[in-house]
């Protein structure tokens, strides 16, 4: 075989590391797994009909979880990895470079393909139900937006063993990042996977603005809309208004990589800190795009399960928009140390400082609805209650960090990596896990099983305390982020180990849950009445699964906390009744059992106007993937086609006349009777 | 309890999001056509401005700028139809915090990336 031919091979396949020939063997074993069930039990037709194709705002809610599960898994095992790299110095586990990937992709996937997909997940799978609508205002955007993602994350993920992982940080600063310092297509892979997936999040942000301005039932002011609502709404204005700073930052890193600019090189006018201001402009609105739709779960999880309406609710609604407002203007704290001017690190400092405020009235909103209220610890309940003391611990260090001067000491250090991860797990983690179980059975129909739940909690959150406080003080002691051995003589050993501890504890809590999940898809409670929390949104309305058109008839809105309204309306209906003599089956009417019964509508049904199917955000997506790959390795052989076939794609879009049809009055009755609400 | 019995008028205002009104059957398809000719011709200015150096570096990120900001109006008018709005204007309110947001990220970056001259 020639040299050269060999030495391609070489780079391409990533030849070499036993844990990368894991990974290969682990994929190639997977993907014939999954070709082998697909196609014994003939269900690529299926899979083709009712998940590549959908424009269903649940289904693609569905996949975005499933999609973030399993990212959350491979970052998770990244974690792992690098906790047992440290668990003690000398370790000979991962080699230097390999750590230095291992960190890059923890940190890519857990932020971008993890946190971003999971808060996807919730916005679609609860706001167009909780908003009285029956599907996002564009759906087909939104099949768009999933599929984008899903190549992107794609793309990052197949670095790994396909021509190298990128390993300058996940912040991916240049000169390091430049063509230069990072030689090899690591660095496109990471440019170009968060581009593409990068398009998907802006279009989800325009949908969902759009969607919870434009298409809220009749008499849902927005002061009336579920908090939750208005946390998606905080999040989507900033994902427009943020998402471009990172476009335009990846795109310039992205120009000097390929074509030989000099947006960020040292010379020729270049200024590789420019990235750095640009990274976090998006970067900071970043952390409140995932942790605003935190907050909101937490809102309706507190109020659910304390059987109480929000504690200042105004107060809520003004905290979220302050918060998007402020998240703008603290950028430049992720870089006190860059060296600009005192006046701007006391500015910064100061909003930094400025934005505990708001989170502050949040918080103490969430402890007075819990006060006095009816509180049942289910699981949604108890990521809740372990979300408060972790994410005041990290706020009150966050206000540490804030503080520009003595973040000259914590620049860097575990102590920093200890207050991101307390906000980024304890607030993001805590919160999709607590939507995710919440919101469980209106996806599929039957609970979580709750005693599988508490145990994968337990695990998790003592497993966290374990792994990060340690990281707190081995921080203070000195040790920086991002090295993958340290001297024995400092001092860290016996923190790192505990630390490393706490990360194996954490692993078990997300198995646990895993398991709890294989375990409820089999013998989980099953949902007949579509209200199994005794909800007060307008989601639990409805029959768990949705029908496809969520609404058959569109609710009118009087109050805030609209299902709960109606419910108490009713129960005063049946009050009445009671004297008389029917008292046996108003009994009946009034448990759980068969509350949805007492749903029969009057009013004659109407055809529902819905869009259509189409498998072309899938192809766009897969052409954008091409495309991606051919920039990666500069094989514009392959960049043109892929090119070509995404303009097809958009053009053959523009000139499509049929993209919705009518569901007729005949089959809306026979599926509402097929769940006894006719 | 309360549902609505006049589905038609429902189904509209969904209509209105999903299928806004084509803009061309008000002002025919001249408008986009005309607006992707003048962004086209705005980008082949600045690509010609810098490539021949027609005048001072300083000059040239004034000029490109201005051209930039004038790309930003030929956006707004002729494709997103900032003029036009059913119900409330809710685009304006964005349009507003956009600006504001970029005007805070441009002048946050000269500020920072002044590097502490205002200083000394």
């Amino acid at each position: 075989m020639p040299a050269s031919v060999t030495n391609f091979a070489t780079h391409f396949f990533v030849l070499g590391d036993p844990l990368i020939y894991g990974a290969d063997a682990s994929i190639v074993l997977v993907t014939l797994a999954i070709l082998f069930v697909l196609t014994y039990f003939k269900k690529w037709g299926w899979l083709w009909r009712e998940w590549l194709t959908t424009v269903d705002h649940k289904k693609i809610g569905i996949m975005y979880l499933i999609a973030a599960l399993l990212m959350f898994f491979r970052g998770g095992v990244d974690a792992i990895l690098m906790r047992t790299q440290l668990v003690w110095p000398g370790m000979h586990f991962l080699q230097s470079e390999h750590y230095n990937e291992i960190f890059t992709t923890h940190g890519t996937i857990m932020i971008l393909f993890m946190a971003m997909p999971f808060i996807f997940a919730m916005f679609n799978i609860a706001v167009p139900l909780q908003i009285g609508a029956r599907d996002v205002a564009f759906p087909y955007l939104n099949a768009i937006s999933f599929w984008m993602f899903f190549f992107g994350a794609m793309l990052l993920n197949l670095s790994f063993v396909i021509g190298g992982s990128p390993d300058a940080g996940w912040v991916s600063y240049p000169p390091l990042a430049g063509p230069e310092y990072s030689i090899g297509p690591g660095e496109n892979f990471y440019l170009l996977a968060l581009q593409i997936s990068g398009i998907g999040s802006m279009g989800t942000g325009i949908n969902f603005f759009v969607t919870i301005l434009k298409m809220r039932a009749p008499g849902m002011t927005l002061m009336r809309m579920p908090l939750f609502c208005w946390s998606v709404l905080a999040a989507s204005i900033l994902i427009i208004l943020a998402f471009p700073a990172l476009t335009a930052a990846l795109a310039l890193l992205l120009f000097d990589r390929l074509a030989g600019s000099h947006f960020f090189t040292m010379l020729a006018g270049g200024n590789p800190m420019m990235y750095i201001n640009l990274f976090w402009v998006w970067g900071h609105p970043e952390v409140y795009i995932v942790v605003l739709p935190a907050f909101g779960i937490f809102s309706e999880v507190v109020a659910t399960f304390s059987r109480k309406r929000t504690f200042g609710y105004a107060s809520m609604v003004a905290s979220l928009m302050t918060i998007v407002v402020l998240s703008y203007l603290v950028w430049a704290h992720h870089f006190f140390t860059m060296g600009a001017g005192p006046g701007v690190n006391s500015f910064f400092a100061l909003a930094s400082m400025i934005i505990g405020i708001p989170t502050g009235v949040k918080v103490f909103n969430w402890l007075f609805t819990m006060y006095r209220g009816r509180i049942r610890m289910t699981a949604p309940m108890l990521w809740t209650v372990g979300f408060i003391p972790n994410f005041v611990i990290g706020g009150a260090t966050g206000v540490m960090l804030a503080s520009a001067p003595t973040d000259y000491q914590y620049h860097n250090s575990y102590f920093l990596i200890a207050h991101f991860h307390q906000v980024l797990i304890g607030g993001v983690v805590y919160g999709m896990l607590a939507g995710m179980y919440y919101w469980w059975p209106k996806m599929f129909g039957h609970m979580l099983n709750e005693r599988w739940a508490r145990h994968a909690f337990w695990w998790f959150n003592i497993g966290f305390y374990v792994c990060f406080m340690p990281q707190y003080l081995v921080g203070l002691m000195g040790m920086t982020r991002r090295i993958y051995d340290y001297p024995g003589d400092m001092g860290w050993n016996t923190l790192n180990l505990v630390s490393t501890i706490g990360a194996y504890m954490m692993g078990i809590g997300f198995i646990l849950l895993v398991l709890d999940v294989v375990y409820s898809i089999f013998y989980g409670e099953r949902d007949k009445t579509g209200d199994p929390w005794d909800g007060r949104t307008l989601e639990w309305s409805l029959p768990s699964p949705a029908p496809h058109y969520n609404f058959a008839r569109i609710p009118i809105v009087t109050a805030r906390d609209a299902w709960w309204i109606m419910k108490e309306a009713r129960r005063g209906d049946l009050t009445d009744v009671s004297t008389t003599e029917g008292v046996e089956s108003v009994r009946v009417t009034q448990s759980k059992q068969t509350a949805p019964q007492s749903l029969k509508q009057s009013g004659p049904l109407q055809p529902i106007h819905m869009p259509k199917d189409s498998g072309r955000p899938f192809v766009l997506s897969v052409c954008f993937f091409i495309f991606g790959w051919g920039l990666v390795f500069q094989w514009y052989w392959m960049a043109i086609p892929g090119f070509l076939g995404i303009l097809a794609s958009l053009l053959a879009r523009s000139f499509e006349k049929e993209t919705s049809y009518h569901i007729p009055v005949e089959e809306i009755e026979k599926t509402e009777a097929a769940y006894g609400r006719l | 309890m309360v549902y609505c019995k006049e589905m038609t008028k429902l189904s509209t205002a969904e209509d209105r999001v999903r299928h806004p009104e084509p803009s061309h059957h008000q002002h025919g398809v001249g408008v986009p056509i005309i607006g992707f000719i003048l962004s086209i011709v705005l980008t082949l200015i600045s690509l010609w401005a810098v490539m021949n150096k027609v005048t001072t570096n300083a000059g040239l990120v004034t000029l490109i700028m201005l051209l930039a900001v004038v790309q930003i109006a030929i956006q707004l008018f002729f494709f997103m139809h900032v003029t036009e709005s059913k119900g409330k204007p809710w685009h304006v309110w964005l349009l507003g915090l956009g600006f504001a947001m970029t005007a805070a990220v441009v002048a946050g970056s000269i500020w920072i990336m002044t590097f502490g001259a205002e200083a000394y």
